[in-house]
């Protein structure tokens, strides 16, 4: 419900994070990541942000070198999911200070552990960066 | 040793993976990954599986198996150390997901860690439920959840409501045990709790009624309060995004109002206050406040009526509309859609602007303005609105082509005001972009054109210049070689001028010349070929002095390589040569085909279609793939049955008329089908029997299967013709009739063979019929109808039928239309059952049943054994 799957892609198409929220095996998201990457790394600066797939809509913004992909149902706010993608990029730069792939992709627990605090189950649980961050801070104050 | 410095060893093995050139390397590299990993696990190595678990979530976000992991993550999810739960849980989220038996294990470490001192462990374990529990883990543990949703620790409760909806969507009758917590959360301060609570109470009255009333009754005020408080906040830096304190709770809370306020007229009042402020009040400059105000809008549509409310929606829909930011077009086109169904006229002051977002150079808006422009269309803007489009036709892309004739063919199909501007418009649109026309649109044009005999002439004339500009479009080059058989004397005659056209003159050689191209260009496919010969055929009757021309090219095409065309090349070269005296008689113009009649077909025979396939193919005895039956007997090509594509549901109907099928991979049902059109054709043109080839084809048919209800009293010398497809059969019988019966076909009868209604059970108060259908494509289930009649003078009320049936069957009672059964007949209660039957042709079936009702204020039971169905259920 709500948000199906959170994707960052690379502008080769490789993946660099993928958290989903309904069950998929291991073909079905291959073939789900090809076909949208696609789709979505061949539009241009001028074309919407909203591209439709099958029976779900997904919503991307590029950062850089990154895409941010999520998948969303179809009833849901396009518009507050642009805004939620804003503010999980604002949350990790916050945290890495000037995130940029490569820190993603050398601390990739760290930007799981960050989504999860945003997202649960497909629901939005927390827009304070405060309150998301301060379980992450705990934990590297604690190793 | 520090856990979390598992950076060097996973960092290396990132390094490796990429600097792989080829995926081969990188799957080497992977390989070796996992077989170490593998090894380590089983030695029970505790130092590095913590580490070993973040190299496996990465290989598992590559795409690789990781299964052998699962047991680790269990491992580390047991040991005391936050650190390693917290890297056990995530590999417990991202490996595994709630299919999986493993996860049964987790339950009990999850709920001593609900129970745990540490509320960041607390925390873990609900967010690890929330993402994965199955419906016995959720069973298990709601009483914990229930506990902690009033925990102290507002980050507890605010993942404790999302685990909560998990809950209740996976065990819906959990959710009255937390209508009242849910109540309270709302009461919060702590903005992470709101949102959770909202979205929790929004999806509680998704899953249950009594959610919603109480929700509506005492927790409508309190949310109207909050969004107030919340939009006039002053500013938080907390929440704050880009000057709007935490636009995403204001939506949430929007979205509870709406699911509030749908449907209810009180509640929705109550709203009204707080709605129009936010409308009015947002900033729009930035993604935020649109957003805020895209939700708003969305909430006013769907809740009860209020005029002001609904025309400032439009309004800033409008607005939108004329943003330069696609996102936000997008959007309020969707948003659009929505509004046509309450308030169109709004709407259409917006025509113009959505005309232009049609021609946009984004698809994603391209497409939506398409629909919405489709919706928008009534009889007195049709004219306009199609010229647009088509005039689009000509400069779009190819991939948006296909939709956009589509969506014209409908449009032009449901509001031409005359058949003039129709024939018009069709003949703009296949010269534009005749290859993405279906079959049945080019069907629509067909009947259309028979069915205004005063512009046939201009139509055929109309069609000519049209193909001499555009030949490469085949569905145009077929329309119009049928039209040149039909009315090749008024092309070159110039009858029925009509003021607005230009007189040409075409003599019957150039006529002649256009339908030869047709035929010798090898770009012209095997439905485009059959048409020329047949019009070939017709020319050769109405122009006499080219009738050797024609004979020459129907010669040249009987060595076709195609069985088809040679098929036909034959046999139009033996009625041109031999049986002169006949033809005239055989290309006598096409009976008017009845529209409606056409269109009720279309739309009620796509079943048929379906069944036909199923049910006829095993029943032909030779497979070898003979599209047409005797040579003699299809001459008008009344039978060839397009079997395969659904979208021909409609041109089967046609088809046969048009003498179109050549699907040369649908034997069975082309064999049977044509005879029972050409029948009805015999009989017409009185030109014999059919051969004895066919007639024993049919015969056949007649033994194997049962009667088809429908077929009866139509040409009662062909009556029974039991087909499957009774619809197809029934049309083509009717050419006579003016096409009668047809359509509306319930899928069920027309699946299979029928069986006879049976008295299941009688007494001397009371009557059970039952009646049968077979699900098409599905033997073993039977769709049983009873109908209970009341044989006594008195009314029976609480009427209740039960049935009980061996364990080789299983039964489906659905609800019956009523429990009141009047008295002497005068009415009837009907209940429909369905019936499995796994020993389908080894046992037949038998049932109980037993029936209870109140007569005369005392209470009857009548019960007993139905042993007389029909065999082969």
């Amino acid at each position: 419900m709500g948000i199906r799957f959170v994707l960052m892609v690379n502008k080769q198409g490789q993946t660099r994070l993928a958290q989903y929220y309904e069950y998929l095996n291991i073909e079905e998201r291959r073939a789900l990541e090809g076909e949208i990457v696609r789709k979505c790394l061949t539009r241009n600066e001028q074309q919407c942000s909203f591209v439709e797939h099958r029976n779900y809509k997904v919503v991307y913004r590029r950062y850089a070198s990154l895409f941010f992909l999520v998948g969303v149902d179809n009833e849901e706010n396009e518009l507050a999911i642009l805004e939620f993608i804003h503010l999980l990029v604002e949350t990790m730069d916050r945290h890495f200070g000037n995130v940029c792939e490569l820190d993603i992709m050398f601390h990739l627990e760290k930007a799981h552990f960050m989504l999860e605090e945003m997202v649960m189950n497909g629901c939005i649980v927390e827009t304070s960066k405060a309150n998301i961050l301060s379980p992450i801070q705990l934990l590297d104050k604690a190793s | 040793m520090n856990p979390f410095s598992s950076g060097t060893r996973l960092r290396d093995m990132i390094r490796a993976i990429r600097a792989c050139k080829t995926a081969a390397e990188e799957r080497a590299v992977v390989r070796k990954e996992c077989a170490s990993i593998r090894a380590s696990i089983s030695e029970n190595d505790q130092d590095y599986m913590h580490r070993n678990l973040a190299k496996l979530m990465f290989i598992h976000m590559l795409g690789y198996p990781t299964h052998f992991g699962q047991m680790e993550c269990l491992k580390l999810i047991a040991s005391p150390g936050f650190p390693e739960k917290r890297i056990g849980y995530l590999g417990l989220m991202l490996l595994l997901d709630e299919r999986q038996e493993v996860l049964m294990l987790v339950t009990n470490s999850i709920k001593q860690d609900l129970n745990h001192t540490n509320q960041y462990i607390v925390g873990l374990a609900l967010c690890a439920l929330g993402n994965i529990c199955s419906a016995e883990m959720a069973r298990d543990l709601a009483p914990e959840v229930e506990r902690l949703l009033q925990f102290r620790d507002p980050n507890i409760r605010k993942k404790a409501a999302l685990c909560t909806i998990r809950i209740i969507k996976k065990v819906p009758h959990l959710a009255e045990n937390f209508i009242n917590t849910a109540a309270a959360l709302l009461k919060e301060k702590h903005h992470g709790v709101l949102i959770t609570g909202a979205q929790l109470c929004t999806d509680m009255c998704k899953v249950s009624t009594e959610a919603h009333e109480h929700f509506r009754k005492k927790c409508l005020d309190g949310v109207v309060k909050l969004l107030r408080d919340l939009a006039n906040s002053p500013y938080a830096p907390e929440y704050d995004i880009s000057g709007i304190t935490d636009p995403l709770l204001h939506i949430r809370l929007l979205r509870l109002l709406h699911v509030l306020g749908h449907g209810d007229a009180d509640a929705s009042d109550s709203m009204n206050d707080v709605l129009a402020q936010v409308a009015t009040k947002t900033e729009t400059n930035k993604n935020a406040g649109n957003a805020i105000l895209y939700e708003c809008v969305s909430t006013i549509m769907n809740i009860e009526d209020n005029g002001g409310l609904r025309v400032l929606a439009v309004n800033i829909l409008g607005r939108f509309l004329s943003s330069r930011d696609n996102n936000i077009r997008y959007v309020a086109l969707n948003m659009l859609m929505k509004a046509i169904s309450l308030d169109s006229q709004a709407v259409q002051r917006h025509r113009a602007t959505i005309l232009e977002c049609v021609k946009d150079t984004d698809a994603s808006i391209r497409k939506r303005a398409l629909e919405l422009v489709y919706l928008l269309v009534n009889e007195s803007n049709a004219k306009p609105l199609t010229k647009e489009l088509v005039d689009y036709l000509e400069v779009s892309d190819p991939e948006f082509k296909g939709d956009l004739t589509a969506k014209i063919c409908l449009i032009v199909e449901k509001f031409s005001p005359e058949k003039l501007w129709y024939i018009d418009q069709m003949v703009k649109v296949l010269s534009e972009a005749g290859n993405y026309v279906k079959d049945e649109v080019w069907h629509a044009l067909i009947v259309v054109i028979t069915n205004a005999p005063n512009l046939h002439g201009y139509t055929v004339r109309a069609l000519y210049k049209a193909v001499q500009k555009s030949n490469e479009q085949e569905t145009l080059v077929r329309v119009t070689v049928w039209c040149i058989g039909e009315y090749g004397e008024m092309l070159v005659g110039n009858a029925g001028m009509l003021d607005v056209e230009d007189p040409i003159t075409v003599t019957e050689a150039e006529a002649v010349d256009l339908v030869e191209t047709a035929i010798k260009r090898h770009s012209s496919d095997l439905t485009t070929q059959a048409m020329c010969l047949i019009a070939l055929l017709k020319l050769s009757s109405r122009y006499p002095s080219c009738a050797k021309r024609i004979n020459d090219i129907v010669l040249h095409q009987k060595g076709s390589l195609v069985l088809e065309l040679q098929q036909r090349a034959i046999e139009f070269n033996s009625i041109i040569e031999k049986h002169g005296k006949i033809r005239s008689a055989l290309v006598e113009r096409m009976p008017v085909l009845d529209e409606a009649t056409y269109s009720g077909r279309r739309a009620g025979s796509v079943p048929a279609v379906v069944s036909t396939s199923l049910g006829t193919q095993p029943k032909m005895s030779n497979g070898v793939a003979k599209p047409t039956s005797a040579p003699l007997v299809d001459l008008l090509d009344l039978g060839s049955d397009d079997v395969q594509a659904p979208s021909s549901s409609g041109g089967d109907f046609l088809n046969d008329l048009l003498g179109v099928d050549l699907s040369p991979a649908s034997p069975g049902t082309n064999n049977q089908a044509p005879k029972n059109g050409t029948d009805a054709l015999l009989d017409l043109l009185s030109i014999g029997a059919p051969t004895a080839q066919s007639s024993s084809s049919m015969l056949d048919m007649l033994s194997s299967e049962q009667d088809n209800k429908r077929s009866e009293g139509l040409l009662d010398n062909f009556a029974s013709l039991s087909t499957s497809s009774a619809v197809s059969s029934s049309s083509m019988m009717d050419l006579l009739d003016g096409f009668g019966t047809s359509s509306s076909v319930p899928v069920a009868e027309t699946g299979g063979p029928s069986y006879p209604s049976v008295v299941a059970f009688e007494s001397s108060l009371l009557k059970v019929t039952f009646n049968f259908s077979k699900e098409s494509g599905n033997p073993q289930t039977t769709i049983i109808e009873a109908q209970f009649v009341n044989k006594s003078p008195d009314i029976y009320s609480n009427f209740i039928f039960q049935a009980a049936v061996p364990k080789f069957l299983q039964l489906h009672l659905e609800p019956a239309s009523g429990n009141t059964l009047p008295a002497s007949g005068n009415g009837s209660i009907t209940q429909k059952l369905k019936v499995s039957n796994s020993q389908h042709g080894k046992k037949s079936l038998v049932m109980r049943v037993r029936i209870n009702y109140k007569a005369n204020g005392e209470d009857v039971l009548e019960d007993g054994q139905i042993s007389n169905f029909p065999h082969g259920l």
